[in-house]
């Protein structure tokens, strides 16, 4: 079944861009991650224009953020004033990105930085989940083996701009917060990713919040900044496609109650071990992709 | 499913522009469209046009005089689009030069009874501007290029790759020399707007008579609609996408639950 992608102007296989948003999906039930970060290369690869890819999947993240953010409001796991704080970091993350990704576009080196940046991201992302889950497999034999508490106190307490957050029980500078929010913002505009994978780390162990509203917190911050970014990035460059969007998003969707459910019955660490060999893979191949003798040595695009 | 392409239809009428005196050979190309308003269902696959013509004759056709051979191009709205070179560097491909060609049409197709060269002398071929290296000719300013042939020559074969410029060899038939039919396959990332038809009634290396007419080629159907809206309505687009997407997301997730229990 060929769809036309109208902004996106290629023919692709609608099943098979439901697939990739099954298969996307099913990843962030099983591991609790956004999975932008593996959805956005694959787009790529089946020859979606990068440009289009990353403003589309800001649209797609939104649209699958929403239901979780509902969920998440239900159990009261949102810690608002925390978001609220994360998010004005963000929106003005998500602005300096699209500047700089409607600059890279216009220079012709987008579709450059973004692999390079993907590559480095991929690798390090795959490379810690890699030794992680080796390491958790062999811990799993270890009786002795304790989980590493959650800091207290660390450096970014120390800051000024103090504000008390509630639901996070915290009394901490509003700087870290801010910039967290602000770098996601950016990487989101420019790569086409929630950002979980650095938010969440850092909402733990660099200011301290309780896991519980993690998550929650989290899912907050990018439903509103995707679609601030989905919004930027349709009147600044005009990139965003709905329709692939809204395909990869059902796909999603769907795929995402799967893995929550299939992740239930499976051994954890080995799952992630196949994770990590994937986003490894797609590293390699994205490496690939710019090393190699490129069959074309031109490319067009319109003014 | 969608439907199959959509067919439509040219057909001869009573448009007729005679660019030559006919006095050479007293035949002339008439040719026309049924309306000058054709929409193209935009389907997946692209469309369809048939071109068809007629041509007219003050006396019987010549003996002496060759085979007749009719060209018919069309020619999409013009476009600037930019050619970027990669190359090598620090063993990373990438973009370094690029070249603006400026007035490239967006889509261009020649349909010949036989291959051009063979029926057109090279001089006439540049006179009367046919081929798509004609049609690509007018390059932007740029002084770092010297030689934008490898360019023009790039933009020739992507262009091509995509459906978006033609060379249909035999893809005009006459019929009893006096009636030619011709047939495009249009792709699907069509632009909107006036195509220029031209024909041209060719014997012995020349062309004898000529005739043009103007294809308004408007799409309809979803695709084309949120194009269209993008282009026109950005802010509302975006904001219309994001919620799409929100309402998309869930009702996506409520139809799950629902199908599981």
């Amino acid at each position: 079944m060929q769809i036309y992608l109208p902004i996106a102007e290629v023919s692709v296989n609608g099943l098979g861009l439901l697939l990739i948003g099954g298969m996307v999906g099913l990843l962030s039930g099983m591991f609790g991650v956004g999975g932008g970060f593996i959805l956005t290369p694959l787009l790529f690869f089946i020859g979606i224009p990068p440009a289009v890819a990353v403003a589309s999947a800001a649209n797609q993240i939104a649209g699958s953020s929403f239901s979780a953010f509902l969920g998440h409001v239900r159990r009261k796991t949102v810690d608002f004033r925390m978001g609220g704080v994360m998010l004005t970091g963000g929106v003005l993350g998500s602005a300096l990105g699209v500047a700089i990704f409607t600059r890279l576009r216009t220079l012709g080196q987008f579709d450059l930085v973004v692999s390079l940046l993907y590559v480095v991201m991929l690798g390090t992302i795959g490379t810690l989940m890699l030794t992680e889950s080796l390491r958790a497999l062999r811990r799993r034999n270890d009786p002795n083996a304790v989980l590493v508490p959650r800091r207290r106190h660390t450096w970014a307490h120390g800051l000024p701009l103090k504000m008390r957050f509630h639901t996070s029980k915290l009394y901490v500078s509003a700087i870290p917060p801010f910039v967290i929010g602000a770098v996601v913002g950016i990487l989101g505009a420019v790569m086409g990713v929630g950002g979980g994978f650095i938010m969440v780390p850092a909402m733990i162990y660099l200011i301290g919040m309780p896991t519980k509203v993690v998550v929650g917190t989290s899912v907050f911050q990018f439903l509103f900044v995707t679609g601030f970014t989905a919004v930027m990035h349709a009147t600044q460059s005009g990139t965003v496609d709905v329709m692939l969007a809204l395909i990869l998003l059902v796909g999603g969707v769907v795929g995402a109650q799967l893995g929550v459910g299939l992740a239930a019955k499976l051994r954890a660490e080995q799952l992630r071990i196949l994770l990590a060999a994937l986003v490894l893979v797609v590293c390699l191949k994205l490496a690939s992709d710019l090393v190699l003798t490129p069959d074309e040595f031109f490319s067009l695009s319109l003014m | 499913m969608m439907p199959r392409p959509a067919i439509r239809t040219i057909l001869a009428l009573a448009l007729l522009l005679l660019a030559l005196p006919a006095a050479a050979s007293q035949e002339s190309v008439v040719t026309g469209v049924s309306t000058d308003n054709i929409a193209l269902n935009a389907t997946f696959d692209g469309s369809e046009l048939f071109v068809f013509g007629a041509i007219r004759r003050e006396a019987p056709p010549p003996t002496d005089a060759g085979p007749l051979d009719v060209i018919v191009t069309i020619k999409g709205p013009l476009r600037t689009v930019k050619v970027r070179h990669k190359e090598r560097r620090l063993g990373i491909w990438m973009n370094t030069d690029s070249l603006t060609v400026r007035l490239a049409p967006s889509f261009y197709a020649i349909a010949t009874t036989r291959p051009l060269d063979k029926i057109l002398s090279e001089t006439e071929r540049l006179r009367w501007q046919i081929g798509m290296d004609e049609a690509v000719r007018r390059v932007g300013g740029h002084n770092t290029i010297e030689d934008t042939t490898p360019y023009t020559d790039a933009l020739i074969r992507l262009k091509a790759a995509r459906g978006s410029y033609q060379q249909l060899e035999g893809g005009v038939s006459v019929i009893e020399d006096t009636l030619f039919r011709a047939h495009f396959e249009l792709p699907a990332n069509l632009v909107e707007g006036d195509y220029d038809a031209q024909f041209f009634l060719v014997r012995q290396e020349a062309v004898i008579s000529s005739a043009s007419s103007v294809i308004r080629v408007e799409k309809t159907g979803i695709e084309r609609w949120i194009y269209n809206l993008s282009r026109s309505r950005p802010l509302l687009y975006g904001l219309g996408s994001v919620l799409a997407a929100l309402a998309g997301g869930w009702l996506a997730a409520q139809a799950f639950h629902l199908a599981r229990r």
